[in-house]
């Protein structure tokens, strides 16, 4: 294989478009809370990217796409990004039309952006310090292991072999690597440290829903990035994946402002949840549906994620920016469809629509498996933070808001 | 005829006003203020850099009611905004000489 000009350049101006996300998810979360915390909450996401920009560079892409290591993890070849130049990248055996380094930072985007969107469940009461130590423990147990099992030749790409069926686990651009992961965590999480102070009976009004819809456009903007960027290839494939990731963010965005409507007010976050909620849930499914299949699954996504989020309110639950409900639900039901509506008209895999039951099991197990491993993994690490170096500020710091008491700065003067 | 002035925290403003409303006492103004009490706002020891807090945030709610309503919304707000930390707020009780409508000659 040689390098292809036009698919380095896509994929180049996709990871632009996929940076682009993670403060957008800054800017989301931040109009979501309290004006106290909205610098806190914008810097959260910030502090994400640049902290796994640097884990990555030197051990977290070599612990994803270094040599095998019994399925689990790759090994320590590309430490410190030793021998990843700007020669084709060969990722499982394949070599791409892409120089190594381009491959590299457009993966890099992905886990910034992942952790960032665990923040979620961090909201208005985290430590700086310890979000710092917490991220890069996360990043590093959780989001690197697993996404070498999906993408790394690691053990889930090869689930079928493994228990005596054909195919491997479908994770187009990272439903079940980055949505499953990240909202499982924060369910984890959301169990282990304290809710804040006076949630469930005090008003927490939303510091400022036009930033937060500025983020939901940044999100749906630079998914394009993320799901047509993971052909790694400008071509026909990219466009689909373009073309499917439209259509279901704007139906399951309809689907979940008709269902607020239905039961009150047709809100505006109400169909910026939803629009996120559809980007989530084709993300594993873009590479192998049709359009028309996309808006079942952006329906889909759209309803139960609504009412996960109903779930989570009536538990009392504080992941209050609604990671679990949206991008773990929305994970999980794309994760599954993609199992059901995968045709060969648009790539070599097909589902339970077209009568392949096998991959189907697979994609359960997936599921199964990226929700267990998150979960658990997660909820013993924040554990061990949070009773030994405590994950939470005091409560009078608390009360007059992170971007004062962490930051020594506020939103509005 | 009396105005209540109250100064509560920000958060409470919600539970005070249904529990008026309970009470039958709908109408009221409401401000956003600043300001400090006894303990000057609030100094965070963070990372060994002092932060000075010096106000905080607050709202204020004014109510004219008849002189013999002026116990029960005391009792109402207090009721409704008490956490028994400091920096709970503040009840001012003044004389309101008149009052009239602006729609209306009266």
């Amino acid at each position: 294989m040689v390098i292809s000009s036009g698919d380095t350049a896509w994929l180049l101006a996709s990871t632009a478009l996929v940076m682009l996300m993670t403060p957008g998810v800054g800017f989301f979360y931040g109009g979501l809370v309290r004006r106290k915390n909205l610098v806190s909450m914008i810097t959260l996401s910030f502090v994400a990217f640049a902290l796994v920009s640097l884990q990555w560079v030197l051990f977290g892409y070599s612990l994803v796409f270094g040599h095998d290591i019994g399925g689990l993890i790759g090994g320590l070849d590309f430490l410190g990004l030793s021998g990843v130049g700007q020669s084709p990248a060969v990722i499982v055996g394949t070599e791409l039309t892409v120089p190594s380094l381009a491959y590299m930072i457009f993966q890099l985007v992905f886990a910034t952006v992942t952790l960032a969107i665990v923040t979620s469940v961090f909201a208005e009461r985290v430590k700086l310090s310890s979000f710092i130590i917490f991220g890069l423990l996360w990043t590093t147990l959780v989001y690197d292991p697993l996404a070498h099992w999906v993408w790394g030749g690691g053990w889930l790409a090869n689930l079928g072999s493994l228990i005596g069926l054909t195919g491997g686990a479908l994770d187009f651009a990272g439903g079940t690597v980055v949505h499953i992961s990240a909202g499982f965590s924060a369910l984890a999480i959301a169990l282990v440290i304290r809710k804040r102070m006076g949630f469930g009976t005090d008003m927490m009004e939303p510091s400022n829903i036009p930033l937060a819809l500025l983020g939901a456009a940044l999100l749906w903007f630079g998914w394009f990035g993320f799901n047509a960027g993971s052909a790694i290839a400008a071509n026909g494939l990219a466009a689909n994946a373009f073309v499917v990731t439209n259509t279901a963010a704007a139906a399951a965005a309809l689907a979940w402002m008709l269902l607020s409507w239905w039961n009150g007010r047709p809100a505006s976050l109400g169909f910026a949840s939803g629009a996120i909620a559809g980007l989530v849930a084709i993300t594993p499914a873009a590479g192998y549906v049709d359009p028309l299949a996309a808006i079942i699954i952006g329906i889909v996504a759209g309803a139960v994620c609504y009412y996960a989020m109903i779930y989570r309110i009536k538990k009392g639950l504080d992941e209050s920016c609604d990671c679990w409900s949206v991008h773990g639900m929305g994970g999980v039901v794309g994760a599954l469809l993609t199992g059901v509506f995968a045709t060969t008209a648009v790539n070599n895999y097909s589902g339970l629509l077209a009568g392949n039951v096998d991959q189907f099991i697979i994609q359960v197990i997936a599921v199964l498996v990226s929700v267990s491993y998150a979960f658990i993994v997660t909820f013993v690490l924040a554990k061990v933070l949070d009773s030994t170096i405590g994950m939470t500020v005091k409560e009078e710091e608390e009360y007059v808001g992170l971007d004062i008491s962490q930051h020594g700065e506020r939103a509005y003067p | 005829m009396k105005m209540v002035q109250a100064i509560i925290r920000p958060e409470k403003m919600e539970a005070v006003k249904k529990a008026l409303e309970e009470k039958g006492f709908i109408a009221m103004t409401i401000i956003e203020v600043r300001g400090r009490g006894e303990q000057k706002g609030i100094t965070l020891e963070f990372r060994g850099k002092k932060v000075d807090v010096d106000t905080i945030p607050k709202m204020k709610l004014e109510i004219v009611v008849k002189d013999e309503d002026v116990e029960i919304i005391i009792d109402t707000i207090r009721a409704s905004a008490r956490t028994g930390k400091v920096g709970d707020g503040k009840i001012f009780v003044l004389p309101v000489e008149r009052m009239c409508k602006v729609r209306i000659d009266d």
